[in-house]
């Protein structure tokens, strides 16, 4: 019997939209899918590039990026410096071999619990579809072929942990 | 009177512009010659694998290796050097990031020798005969060794001490370091012998960076007249110098070339690549999707520009497929 995946979805929301709406849809008893992490950060703008990869770089299956709509930033600029970004980001994800539907932005303002119920269930059930992406097991996977010759090289002795330096 | 200490030159998958540093020290290459006795230089001086092989553990004071690892005889080498060694130094980008060599990250070991050996212009091999790890002939066995399926920076393979950047090293860079080892005055393990600060610190056109960029376009520079006294990104030309770590003085932006960033990250980032995106893309004018992807559309390979000397050590490390 095989059971049924779990995609792990890290949410980075922003303080004054979308973590708001997820607060919301917690008192109206909305009810989501249990699959996202949520990372409560003051503005999406907060949200660099390098938090995405390092969150599918420890395990996750998809991420997403909530924050206020265009023109409601509360720190005015913010989410038009994210949006931007991911842009690019999405296109390095895409050389990367990294497709559509793991990452994905959207705004929700703080009415819209709603919103986050809809997003959350329909990322889970795209990313579900994807299948898991792994990439600590991919990482372990890779690097086996490098481990064999450990042994000779060494004589014999006790196997070093191979380093991966980030 | 003591031994001289001893060192190793070692090189990976390199082009041999790390090598040629080392020889650019000029007259300085006689003061390093002079105080150390060099026991392993495949460029310059024929040593053979035995002659390491015989030496005892940590004998040598320091080895300096450089390329990135990409075959299993690479691999069988440092892990030696790493046994023979007291100090390791990753010297040069390959070595430090995977460097050019490393861009084979983005594409699979069985493309790479299927376009190589078969599908290239100007190949003819009609029976696709391809290297073999092992073959016998006349009762000999023959060995290869083995392309690895992805390029590894040096610490990707070995414990690594100190690292030594840029594509290649500055001689400046290099004889500092070598001064530091020779009279043991070393700093913690792990650092990256280079000032710790962006690039665009010490870049004479620093002071017409503007704080907010608002590029409308992005330029390759045979497209324009570059301005030689203007920051190049505010030109709308791609200059990694945001991203990039300083120590080379600005050679190519002071040279009229936007930096490549070969020198790697500061000490703060953790991904290059992703890290330039923050910090540039932020910045360009437009506010709508499709004016967005316009301006985007001037960079069509972002990974050979955001990770050119990098990719072994982009988070995701190498591309998935
Ligand atoms: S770091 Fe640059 S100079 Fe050194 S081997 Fe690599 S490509 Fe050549
Ligand atoms: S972006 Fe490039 S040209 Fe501009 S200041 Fe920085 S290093 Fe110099």
């Amino acid at each position: 019997m095989s059971e049924k995946f779990e995609p792990k979805i890290v949410a980075f929301f922003c303080n004054w939209c979308t973590y708001t709406a997820a607060d919301l849809a917690g008192v109206s008893r909305l009810k989501y899918a249990p699959n996202v992490r949520v990372i409560r950060v003051m503005c999406s703008g907060r949200v660099d590039p390098q938090f995405v990869l390092d969150a599918f770089a420890r395990g996750a299956d998809g991420v997403l990026l909530g924050g206020c709509h265009p023109g409601d930033c509360h720190y005015a600029e913010g989410n038009y410096k994210t949006l931007r970004r991911m842009r690019m980001l999405e296109r390095m994800l895409k050389a990367m071999g990294i497709y559509d539907g793991r990452f994905r932005l959207e705004w929700i303002s703080g009415a819209e619990g709603d919103k986050v119920r809809s997003v959350v269930n329909d990322m889970t059930e795209k990313v579900r579809a994807l299948g898991p992406l792994n990439l600590p097991g991919k990482f372990t996977e890779w690097d086996k072929e490098i481990e064999e010759l450990e042994a000779h090289v060494n004589g014999g002795s006790k196997k070093e942990a191979t380093v991966h330096a980030r | 009177m003591p031994d001289k200490p001893k060192v190793a030159f070692y090189w990976c998958a390199s082009c041999g512009g790390c090598e040629e540093a080392v020889v650019d020290l000029a007259e300085d290459i006689l003061t390093v010659v002079g105080a150390v006795d060099i026991v392993l230089w495949p460029v310059a001086m024929d040593f053979k694998k035995a002659d390491i092989e015989a030496r005892p553990d940590k004998s040598i004071v320091a080895a300096f290796i450089n390329g990135a690892v990409r075959t299993s005889e690479q691999e069988e080498w440092v892990r030696m050097l790493r046994k023979k060694s007291q100090v390791v130094v990753s010297f040069g980008a390959c070595a430090n990031s995977g460097g050019i060599p490393a861009l084979a990250n983005q594409s699979r070991k069985e493309d790479i020798l299927k376009y190589v050996y078969e599908d290239c212009p100007g190949v003819d091999n009609p029976d696709k005969t391809r290297p073999r790890i092992k073959c016998e002939d006349e009762g000999h066995t023959l060995t290869l060794p083995e392309l690895r399926s992805m390029v590894r920076s040096l610490d990707q393979v070995i414990d690594v001490d100190y690292y030594l950047p840029g594509c290649p090293p500055t001689p400046k860079l290099i004889m500092a370091a070598v001064q530091a080892l020779l009279s043991g005055k070393l700093p913690p393990k792990g650092t990256v012998l280079s000032p710790d600060i962006a690039l665009c610190e010490e870049c004479k056109r620093k002071d017409s960076k503007p704080a907010d960029l608002a590029l409308t376009e992005f330029k390759r520079p045979h497209q324009i007249q570059i301005d030689p006294e203007k920051c190049l990104l505010a030109q709308g030309i791609v200059c990694m110098g945001p991203a990039t770590r300083g120590g080379c003085e600005a050679l190519c932006p002071g040279g009229n070339m936007a930096c490549t960033g070969c020198f790697g990250p500061t000490s703060r980032v953790k991904d290059q690549g992703a890290k330039f995106v923050s910090s540039v893309f932020s910045n360009i004018a437009p506010k709508e999707e499709k004016d967005i992807d316009a301006v985007l559309d001037g960079i069509p390979d972002p990974i050979g520009t955001f990770y050119r000397y990098g990719l072994s050590k982009c988070l995701l490390r190498r591309k998935l497929n």
